[in-house]
């Protein structure tokens, strides 16, 4: 499949700490953190409630105690009530899609910033980068941690830089060919946009300089990576964050690629029941819940993912001792991932709102058709939106379209669709379909 | 204007060198200009190609009056040299790479080492501090991120002066403002004529945009005037500061207004200028207007020697009220070749001919009307309908629009209005139709 | 048993109708029947006249794009139902109409539709063996100009 020769090679030997040293390590940022978390009032309060201090943890077990956050505590504390220094220290801001038109932002210090780096840098190193490559990011920077993180992490170990950040695919393919990129680093879907708008050119994707890539950003399958690896020619790894916890680099493969190391050294990883919080019995699914370690700006207790997954603890060859998560298998919310963005309904029911004083009664279907996710919003017209004028009825949908993408930041296909023609069960309609389940 | 007083001056160590003694500054621009020209010369074959041509070794560099014997270099050089052909380092050496478009379909593609990378940031270090920006400022910046230079070149310089960065890149104008608003950003990096839309879709939200704590705009990639600069401070009740940089020469961070806001200062130590009349190619005196010549002093990855600008501008010798030494380039007026930018995207005609061209394999008259409408601008491409395009359906209509805006997007990156016009309404004076038609106020 | 309607480009702007009618008026041809369909920024004028060749004539001469296209022009009933049968017909064979518009002529009580249809040959096909009755273009001339 492809000739390029994968060494083992760690970034940093803290990834390999025996599961004694890492569990004291922990303990001890653990404290730390619960110190640091004394500045957010939130936190304060809860550790006041809880009777905690950092005196009181003793054991890794006493996390337990602590309560969950959700990303609505974050939401209640817009736009950085969670800050645990003085904003003279906040080097960086990023955000993330929230439940409403208001984003969740983070913050970092420049410490923050250094580990995070470091963190990518990690992951980026034992999936094969080194300082030789050429990179060519297909992220979009912004406010989205996606492209920044991947970006210093391939700055830290000092591989070339291409920015092509995302959109304009034939442009993309151009210069994939000729600048001889070796490293391809995008959500998965993008980079099977990449090898069909390729095909479509006449221009066979294997062939592309490409040898491996680093794919996140939104959940995936083992059959797109088989299908990823023919089509280009080339090896993908997995890599697994969000910006909450820091962005990626919370858990990233290996070349043994069997799951996603997480870098337990700067995160204390659960997984629950989420129904009864409590811990699911290893190796079965469950929620991930992560607590930052080492976060200055916004350290997080407990943060509930939402994300659905497996962890394994049984070691692995590539000598890292950090336990591996498997992919994200599905989501405890009504969360949508669509090209890597994250989404939420009551996102299109804000911009409908917007438009129309109230929501009309609307349909969200999400396909990938080929390799690219399509969302289709289904408006139900109603007699006061009604226009003769084709032009009119054009400007509405229009309208639509661009508060959809001013909320969400992402453009679905609007279709104005005929009164009651949108199913309804139980006086409440069903808000979204997603065919990319049904294969 | 003259009697300003830099009451805002801040200063930032990074910025000594906007201060240096002019006689010092030269001394330093002669070994650095002999050291990139040796450069270039043993690195690039295009540079030791022309010189040789011209007789001239690295050594006939012996004052800054012997840089008008070297050869120019022009956009389309770094066409014909695409993508490495310019390239002084190694790949191994090279940590980024941006590109901007080019001329026709391939873009131009510019180089940084680590070195470079860091000097740039370094450049924008300065820029900031010219316009009174320090740490503990929140910078918003709003310059699109990716192989545009503007969006990482900010974003460096900012986080190195020990400011908190918000990197909102370009668009979602909602979502811009309520940024500005919920963070009490101080300081905004864009295009001017984007900050004008953002005051006026702010007015139509009801925010009182005065009351915002925002004081400062670092606004670049495309040209504007003082009319333009006065009624932004008016209406934002900011200072608007115009800075200038190209990918060519390495991105923003070229040359910034200071406190003064009369010219901008070249951050002569790294990138030297010239003015030349552009029909000649003549070097002129300060204070002569001209095309704008630069030779990067410390470039590594891609030294420039003597490169074409083709921004029309003076040098201002004369002391400047904040007391920096570096020379000073007044505002850039116009261009001396057909390039236009809009929302700080350079865009050449034969760039949009070339997309019609890739939708029907025929082209179709066209023509380019630039527009602003509450400080957006609008590129409108007017296509004529031809027999060979017209359908009698609506749909198919509307895809052939859709098509040939999405061409026009896939070569220049940007989205541009297509309308469907009937044929022989594009004026044409002697057979040929006038291509650009410029309404914006700038 | 197809007809040739000519459709003509417009910008959408004020006046821009009047000119190819103008067109056609100076040249002597009468409109038998006329649609516009509209955009936001253009709307495609879709015109019989008796005399297609010599209206396309005029009005490329006056610099108009024109395009001639095969329609199906089927008279029914002015009833209610009358459309229904004919919509029904194409609903079974699941054959697409891309736009139709439909104008009446008191004297006889008949309306006439016309149709664009994707395949129109099929479409002629079904309609005659559901012994619907389809118009030539001197029929629908007959009909309209008396």
């Amino acid at each position: 499949m492809t000739t390029f020769a994968f060494e083992n090679r760690i970034w940093e030997q803290d990834e390999t700490l025996s599961r004694e040293q890492l569990s004291k390590l922990q303990l001890e940022r653990l404290k730390q953190t619960l110190e640091q978390v004394a500045n957010v009032p939130f936190y304060k309060k809860v550790l006041a409630e809880n009777k905690l201090s950092p005196d009181s943890i003793k054991s890794l077990d006493d996390l337990r105690r602590i309560p969950f956050t959700n990303k609505e505590d974050l939401r209640q504390h817009y736009p950085l009530g969670f800050m645990a220094v003085p904003r003279e220290q906040i080097s960086r801001i990023h955000g993330s899609s929230g439940t409403t038109g208001k984003p969740t932002f983070v913050a970092y210090t420049v410490g923050d910033r250094e580990r995070w780096a470091n963190l990518c840098a990690r992951f980026l190193v034992a999936g094969g980068l080194r300082s030789n490559h050429l990179v060519h990011i297909a992220f979009g920077f912004g406010l989205f941690t996606g492209g920044f993180g991947l970006h210093f992490g391939v700055e830290k170990v000092g591989a070339g830089i291409l920015p092509a950040a995302a959109g304009n695919t034939p442009r993309q393919i151009m210069l994939l060919q000729d600048l001889a990129a070796e490293v391809l680093i995008c959500t998965p879907s993008y980079s099977l946009q990449i090898a069909e708008v390729a095909r479509a050119q006449g221009i066979d994707p294997a062939q592309l300089p490409l040898k491996f890539g680093h794919f996140g950003g939104e959940p995936w399958t083992e059959d797109m990576r088989l299908e990823i690896e023919r089509e280009l020619g080339i090896m993908a790894f997995n890599n697994y964050g969000l910006s909450e916890v820091i962005g990626p680099g919370v858990s990233g493969e290996c070349v043994a690629r069997c799951g996603m190391h997480i870098q337990e050294d700067h995160f204390i990883v659960e997984c629950i029941n989420p129904d009864t919080l409590e811990p699911v019995q290893q190796g079965e699914q469950g929620e991930l819940v992560f607590t930052s370690l080492t976060k200055e700006a916004m350290p997080v207790l407990r943060y509930r993912t939402r994300d659905i997954a497996t962890l394994d603890y049984s070691p692995c060859p590539c000598g890292r001792t950090g336990v591996r998560m498997s992919r994200v298998v599905g989501r405890t919310d009504d969360m949508l991932i669509i090209r890597g963005v994250n989404v939420f309904p009551s996102q299109v029911e804000e911009a409908l709102l917007r438009v129309e004083g109230t929501a009309p009664h609307y349909l969200i279907e999400v396909d990938r058709p080929g390799t690219l996710d399509e969302v289709k919003v289904h408006v139900e017209i109603r007699p006061q939106d009604f226009s003769d004028k084709m032009s009119q009825m054009q400007a509405l949908r229009d309208r639509i379209d661009r508060e959809i993408h001013s909320v969400t930041g992402i453009r679905m296909k609007v279709e104005l669709v005929e009164p009651q023609s949108l199913e309804r069960s139980f006086g409440k309609a069903q808000r979204v379909i997603d065919h990319r389940n049904d294969k | 204007m003259s009697d300003v007083k830099c009451t805002s001056n801040v200063f930032h160590p990074n910025s000594a060198m906007d201060f240096l003694p002019v006689g010092q500054l030269r001394q330093l621009q002669l070994a650095r200009y002999q050291a990139i020209v040796r450069r270039a010369y043993e690195k690039v074959e295009l540079f030791r190609k022309r010189m040789e041509e011209r007789s001239l070794k690295p050594e006939d560099i012996k004052s800054l009056d012997d840089v008008a014997k070297l050869p120019f270099t022009i956009k389309t050089d770094l066409r014909d040299t695409y993508p490495f052909d310019l390239f002084a380092s190694e790949m191994s050496d090279i940590v980024r790479l941006h590109a901007s478009s080019g001329t026709t379909g391939k873009p131009i593609v510019v180089a940084y080492t680590q070195q470079d990378v860091d000097v740039w940031a370094s450049v924008m270090v300065r820029t900031f501090a010219a316009c009174g920006l320090g740490k503990g400022d929140i910078i918003q910046n709003s310059y699109g991120y990716g192989l545009f230079t503007g969006g990482l070149g900010a974003h460096y310089g900012a986080e190195a002066l020990g400011a908190t960065v918000i990197p909102t890149s370009g668009g979602n104008t909602e979502r811009q403002i309520m940024v500005l608003k919920d963070f009490n950003v101080t300081a905004i990096c864009c295009t001017p004529s984007y900050f004008l839309h953002i005051i006026e879709r702010a007015g139509e939200m009801g925010i009182d945009f005065k009351a915002l704590p925002l004081k400062a705009g670092i606004f670049g990639a495309e040209p504007w005037t003082e009319n333009m600069r006065v009624r932004i401070e008016e209406e934002g009740g900011i200072k608007a500061y115009d800075i200038y940089g190209l990918s060519e020469i390495i991105g923003p961070g070229v040359a910034s207004a200071c406190c003064a806001q009369e010219g901008l200062h070249i951050f002569e130590d790294h990138f030297y200028p010239e003015i030349i009349d552009p029909q000649t190619g003549d070097p002129q005196p300060d204070g002569t207007e001209g095309e704008l010549v630069f030779t990067t002093l410390s470039k590594w990855a891609m030294p420039m020697i003597r490169y074409r600008t083709r921004d029309i501008t003076r040098l201002m010798t004369e002391q400047c009220p904040c007391g920096r030494t570096v020379r000073r380039i007044a505002r850039i007026g116009r261009r001396s070749d057909d390039m236009f930018i809009i929302r700080g995207v350079n865009v050449f005609p034969s760039q949009i001919e070339e997309a019609l061209l890739a939708v029907e394999g025929t082209l179709p008259h066209y023509q380019i009307v630039l527009t602003r409408a509450k400080g957006l601008d609008n590129m409108e491409v007017q296509v004529e309908v031809t027999a060979d395009l017209f359908s009698d359906k609506i749909g198919a209509m509307e895809g052939l629009q859709q098509k040939l805006g999405k061409s026009v997007e896939h070569i220049i990156g940007i989205r541009a209005k297509v309308s469907l016009v009937e044929p022989h309404t594009i004026a044409r004076s002697e057979g040929k139709a006038k291509r650009l038609i410029d309404k914006r106020e700038m | 048993m197809k007809l040739n309607q000519l459709s003509v480009f417009l910008e959408n702007k004020p006046g821009r109708l009047s000119e190819p009618c103008k067109v056609l008026a100076d040249a002597g041809v009468n409109i038998l029947t006329i649609s516009l369909a509209d955009t936001e920024q253009f709307g495609i004028l879709r015109l019989i006249v008796p005399d297609w060749q010599k209206a396309k004539n005029a009005l490329e001469k006056a610099q108009c794009v024109v395009n001639v296209t095969e329609v199906v022009a089927v008279e029914v009933e002015d009833k209610p139902g009358g459309l229904q049968n004919v919509l029904q017909v194409m609903e079974q064979a699941q054959l697409n109409i891309e736009y139709m518009y439909a104008f009446t002529f008191r004297r006889e009580n008949k309306a006439i539709i016309v149709f664009r249809f994707e395949d129109p040959d099929t479409a002629v096909k079904l309609l005659q063996q559901k012994a619907l009755k389809i118009l030539s273009s001197e029929e629908v001339c007959q009909r309209v100009e008396g």
